[in-house]
């Protein structure tokens, strides 16, 4: 089976620091793997350079395309990277404000990536983005209603509504809940579970909230001052962490 | 006038427009960043369009300045008044003798031809400007064809208004590749810019950028396949000449809801009056003065006003 995306020696340094130092991995269609470690650990570093919005120094992100089979996405040209950047990716960030534009309606959030990939027949455009506004459970009525007057948790739905309405094969996640209090977290969790799975996504979540890997990530990847200090299936790193930094992050979790 | 350079700027300046201009028409529609002087004049009164113009006079040209259409309104006559101080060049109001016509939020009735040129003052030459504040954004957005923005404005348009509500600065997309604003014309005026006979300049002094059609270029207004592009207008005739499918003014003629709808471009309109076609306004009134109109007391606004454009 050719992984989706394969990942070999990235590494990114910020004058004298690093950033992320010799990160390889393998993820297969359907997985979902979670990056955990502390601030600063080089978790979003790794994620951006990942999905094109910085230039790793050095390393090779192999990208199975739909029409080329696998193909180095930092040797591509800038269009071809960002046309794979509305079609078969998508970038859901921490902020919901970074990933809508806030001016626009809940609609035309939506429907932007159909517009940026040649969609031009409005009926069709709305119709589909309201099917996704009730895929993400945000009321049908709200279509025309601008993301200032939605909550934190409908924002963060909305974003993950506008990222997946092309149909991406490959989702990056930069702490998806952060920012919301947990019930509503639960909530948006659960979405992005059904959705996941669904979809048949391959998915990349960065986090530094276990619990959120814990339901969400089949694998799990733990990253401390920029390198990868211990990979697994999510249950076995997290019931039976090796690395010390991964017990001493287990074992800060806070017990209610 | 010896105390200026012909046409008030210097050579350096004129040749380094000229520059951009050369550019510009290469590659039509493309945002040439050029060194915009300061002009006599403040920003938002066309200075771009007098810098373009300046730069493509020639003392055998003849010059023709339009705002809104009409030859007589303050931009227009000052305009043309600097560059009969400056450059001595013939002027005109009439649009086929005209070499150079610099216009502002207007594209003449009549068609053009080949040899004429015609500029235009352009306030924000970014069509994206509104949708994405990033200059360096919008500049990577033209790079790359990323034109998908343009079409949602479009459809918050449609979502809000139920049709395109866009009715002045209509994009537009050139030869298939740029989006192109086209500065604040009517979309009435559109279908005009495609496969114009004249060359036809953008120019935009604040923002330091000039942009070109050269002839024959195809310029095509955006739309939705649902929602097609419609050239829409007030839907009267001309009240002076009776012109039926020109672009129209609406004039508040009284206090009491009295209007008229008129040509805005006055040149067209007056050339039709003077070949015997007449509107409602000018058959139906007779051109003395009653008394009672002469006090104002009934609607007769548009008369007067009719009887003045007509005897000056």
């Amino acid at each position: 089976m050719t992984p989706l995306l394969s990942v070999a020696g990235v590494t990114k340094r910020y004058g004298a620091n690093i950033g992320c130092a010799d990160v390889a991995f393998d993820l297969y269609p359907g997985e979902v793997m979670g990056i955990v470690g502390e601030s600063g650990s080089g978790k979003s570093t790794l994620l951006n350079c990942l999905a094109g919005h910085l230039a790793p120094d050095s390393g090779a992100v192999i990208f199975d395309t739909r029409a080329d089979g696998p193909r180095d996405t930092l040797l591509m040209s800038e269009p071809e990277r960002r046309m794979l950047g509305r079609t078969d990716w998508a970038f859901v960030h921490q902020h919901a404000r970074d990933g809508l534009r806030m001016g626009v309606s809940a609609g035309g959030n939506v429907g932007e990536r159909l517009m940026a990939v040649g969609a031009r027949h409005y009926g069709d455009i709305r119709s589909t983005a309201t099917e996704w506004l009730g895929r993400v459970e945000i009321d049908a009525g709200r279509v025309d209603d601008r993301p200032t007057t939605f909550s934190g948790g409908m924002q963060q739905r909305l974003q993950i509504a506008r990222n997946l309405v092309t149909g991406p094969r490959l989702v990056y996640m930069d702490e998806p809940t952060g920012g919301l209090d947990v019930s509503v977290q639960a909530r948006l969790l659960d979405l992005m579970r059904g959705l996941v799975r669904d979809m048949g996504l391959s998915a990349i979540i960065v986090t530094h909230d276990l619990a959120v890997v814990r339901l969400l990530a089949d694998r799990l990847m733990v990253m401390k001052d920029g390198h990868v200090v211990e990979t697994g299936l999510t249950d076995q790193v997290l019931d039976d962490p090796q690395h010390s930094y991964s017990q001493l992050l287990v074992s800060s979790v806070l017990q209610v | 006038m010896t105390e200026y350079n012909f046409a008030y700027l210097d050579e350096q300046t004129k040749r380094m427009i000229r520059r951009a201009i050369l550019k510009g028409l290469a590659i039509p529609g493309y945002q040439v960043p050029f060194a915009s002087r300061e002009m006599p004049m403040p920003y938002g009164w066309g200075t771009g369009g007098v810098q373009v113009s300046a730069a493509v006079l020639t003392p055998e040209d003849r010059f023709k300045v339009i705002d809104q259409g009409a030859d007589d309104t303050t931009n227009a006559v000052s305009i043309r008044s600097f560059f009969e101080r400056t450059a001595g060049v013939a002027t005109t109001t009439a649009t086929s003798e005209a070499t150079v016509i610099q216009t502002r939020h207007r594209i003449p009735e009549d068609p053009l031809s080949e040899g004429q040129i015609l500029v235009y003052q352009v306030p924000i030459p970014e069509p994206l400007r509104f949708l994405e504040p990033r200059e360096s954004e919008t500049r990577k957005m033209h790079e790359l064809e990323e034109y998908g923005l343009m079409h949602v404005k479009l459809y918050e348009d449609i979502s809000r208004h139920g049709h395109i509500a866009t009715s002045y600065a209509y994009p537009v997309k050139v030869e298939g590749r740029y989006v192109m604003d086209p500065s604040p014309i009517p979309k009435f005026d559109n279908p005009k810019l495609s496969d114009s006979a004249a060359i036809q300049l953008f120019g935009a002094g604040r923002e330091q950028r000039i942009y070109a059609l050269p002839p024959h270029t195809q310029v095509v207004s955006l739309d939705f396949d649902d929602h097609p592009f419609e050239a829409s207008k007030a839907d009267h005739p001309c009240a002076l000449c009776g012109a039926e499918n020109t672009y129209l003014d609406e004039v508040i003629t009284d206090d009491a809801g009295g209007r008229m709808f008129v040509c805005s471009d006055t040149d067209f309109c007056e050339r039709r009056r003077a070949g015997q076609l007449a509107g409602e306004m000018t058959q139906a009134r007779s051109f003395t003065l009653t008394p009672a109109q002469a006090d104002g007391s009934d609607a007769s606004g548009g008369s007067t006003t009719a009887q003045r454009r007509r005897t000056s």
